[in-house]
């Protein structure tokens, strides 16, 4: 097991890596210039070549790429994530400040997504045929596509400008005033919990009617065991195995799916500051942001490849 | 016949033959057996009217303005009301089909050949060829898609060809990983072996015995995709990254219709709905597909 986790630690690190190459190549070498749109958004008149020239140079654009690369590279080991080249502010202390915020909102996302959408898969698949699994299934074929941003847009006009029950917009920490923060993120979880809701749901009835219809299953039922102990002890345990991965692709589903929740709702997290320094072409943010998006993504692939050779000991030797 | 007599004779006849029944018949059996999936097809056979004769159905020019109808509520002369400049809303949901049909369909042609093609060769050579390409398609995938598909997008610039390029990008590791997978199963057959030990090259066994049995899950992939590509290209468009105004597309037609939410909700309302239908039809045809090519697949897909 230990050398299993080492093998697939050295793996993400080296896709670690590449991420960083490949994001670091794609900003240079891909059309578009950060210091022409940070000039053009200061000044209106048009700057001689001398002056662009000063800032590029400021911001060590002007030295070959190698060199670029690892100046950025020796930075980010020692925790410095370079200067936003619009605004100017140490990049690592604004995403200190708005990575909490996303992982807030979207770690709660994750949680309500496994509550339930796990056991309504579940009794989707026990209960076979009855008017609960086609409600189940058909809420959950609709959950996966709703757009995630027109769902934020009906939550907005319906809870919060028709029925006036909750805030429309913005975001409070719960260390300042708890019950406005919750408030506030009851539409945005919501959001963002559905498609995770709706999945697990999907992946845990299609993998349960699967696990009931084996033949381990069939001796239990033969035995006499009541259908509880049949379903929590006996059919639970495989048949929950493909969820893990589901669960470990749905980060990067939240990770997405915040860029939209965040842009409707206000809430100065990840996914905004995303958009904006895309849009701006800022390379400090953006590179820290697909570093920081891609380690947690790696993170959760690697938790769910240790769970995996956990639950399945087969996957540990291959 | 000779040497039969009558009473072997009808034995024979009476002999269980299996009822011939064709494997198209039994493909659309099966395909059309569930009411979702007939309710997919005919939200799918709208859409694909709608978009390729726009023109004629519409009612409006979707580009011309007339602040006179500024923010005009639904009326018998406008169904749906008209947005801030007095454009006809319904004439720019029909024009959106156009948009998001065209962006659906290119993007599944382009990323899944590239795809496919990448997962084809790494899965058939193995070895250092297979380390290369499919270490790229792990490194790809640690984005979630739509962030990688911003990135591009921003990077280009928006805009149709643009948008076009970014998804295509963004979309194609999932199908190389896939037929990856396919492939290495499919070449461990014995019909590969016999194949090359009749001395056929490893071009002709890629494109005539491999690929088509690889295929199956691979249709199931690309409908189902579809669906999800025309999502993520409206939600470029929401973002204001993807296709760009005065073009109708869904995605930015339910982003500006968001500042009017309290007087004209409908203006939000309806394209986000009519991205839905469209992608809740691909998925139920997916599915169907799914059921109806290979039921095994269930739960894999």
């Amino acid at each position: 097991m230990v050398t299993f986790i080492i093998r697939r630690l050295i793996q993400s690190a080296i896709v670690l890596i590449l991420v960083t190459i490949l994001v670091f190549l794609a900003l240079r070498l891909l059309p578009g210039d950060p210091v022409r749109m940070y000039l053009t958004s200061n000044s209106m008149q048009e700057l001689s070549e001398e002056q662009i020239e000063a800032v590029r140079r400021e911001f060590g654009l002007n030295k070959p790429l190698v060199m670029q690369y690892f100046e950025w590279i020796g930075g980010v080991v020692r925790g410095d994530l370079g200067i936003s080249i619009l605004t100017r502010v140490p990049v690592a202390q604004e995403i200190a400040r708005r990575v909490p915020i996303t992982l807030y909102i979207g770690i709660i996302s994750f949680i309500i997504g496994l509550i339930l959408g796990i056991p309504a898969g579940v009794i989707g698949a026990v209960r076979r045929g009855t008017w609960i699994d086609s409600l189940i299934t058909t809420l959950a074929n609709i959950g996966i596509t709703i757009p995630v941003f027109w769902l934020g847009i009906l939550l907005i006009y319906f809870l919060g400008l028709y029925l006036k029950l909750l805030p429309v917009m913005g975001y409070t920490s719960p260390f300042t005033d708890f019950w406005m923060s919750i408030k506030q993120i009851i539409m945005p979880v919501i959001c963002l919990a559905l498609f995770p809701i709706a999945g697990n749901a999907r992946q845990a009835r299609s993998s349960m009617l699967e696990v009931m219809r084996q033949d381990y299953i069939r001796t239990a039922w033969a035995k006499g065991l009541r259908e509880r102990a049949i379903i929590m002890r006996h059919a639970l345990k495989n048949g929950l195995i493909p969820i893990v991965t589901l669960s470990g692709m749905g980060v990067g589903t939240i990770l997405g799916g915040s860029v939209f929740v965040e842009t409707v709702f206000a809430i100065p997290g990840m996914g905004r500051l995303a958009v904006t320094s895309v849009l701006n072409q800022d390379y400090p943010y953006v590179q820290a942001i697909t570093l920081i998006i891609s380690i947690m993504v790696l993170l959760s692939n690697l938790l769910v490849d240790i769970a995996y050779g956990w639950l399945d000991p087969r996957i540990r030797y291959e | 016949m000779a040497g039969l007599n009558t009473a072997e004779a009808t034995k024979i006849k009476n002999i269980e033959i299996p009822p011939r029944i064709s494997e198209l018949r039994r493909f659309l059996r099966v395909f059309l057996g569930r009411g979702l999936v007939v309710f997919g097809a005919v939200i799918i056979l709208i859409f694909v009217i709608a978009a390729i004769f726009a023109p004629l159905i519409a009612p409006y020019d979707p580009y011309v303005t007339d602040y006179g109808y500024s923010l005009s509520q639904p009326s018998w002369k406008h169904l749906l009301g008209t947005d801030a400049p007095g454009r006809d809303t319904l004439s720019r949901l029909i024009y959106g089909a156009r948009t998001s049909l065209l962006v659906g369909c290119v993007v599944v042609a382009i990323s899944s050949i590239i795809g496919m093609s990448l997962g084809l060769i790494a899965g058939y050579f193995g070895g250092w060829i297979y380390t290369i390409i499919m270490r790229l398609i792990d490194t790809l995938m640690c984005f979630p898609m739509i962030l990688l598909a911003l990135l591009i997008a921003a990077l280009l610039g928006g805009g149709l060809k643009n948008v076009i390029i970014a998804l295509s990008f963004a979309l194609m590791p999932s199908y190389a990983r896939l037929m990856c997978g396919q492939v290495l199963s499919v070449k461990t057959n014995d019909y590969v072996l016999a194949e090359r030990s009749i001395g056929a090259s490893n071009f002709r066994i890629m494109l005539r015995h491999v690929l088509p049995n690889c295929f199956p899950p691979l249709i199931v992939q690309m409908t189902l995709m579809l669906g999800s590509t025309i999502l993520a290209e409206a939600g470029l468009s929401f973002l204001g990254i993807g296709i760009m105004p005065p073009t109708p597309a869904w995605g930015s037609m339910v982003n500006d219709g968001r500042q009017y939410l309290l007087t004209n909700p409908i203006l939000s309302f309806a394209p986000g709905l009519a991205i839905m239908l469209t992608v809740y039809a691909f998925n139920m045809i997916g599915d169907g597909l799914r059921d109806a090519l290979d039921p095994r697949l269930r739960g894999v897909l």
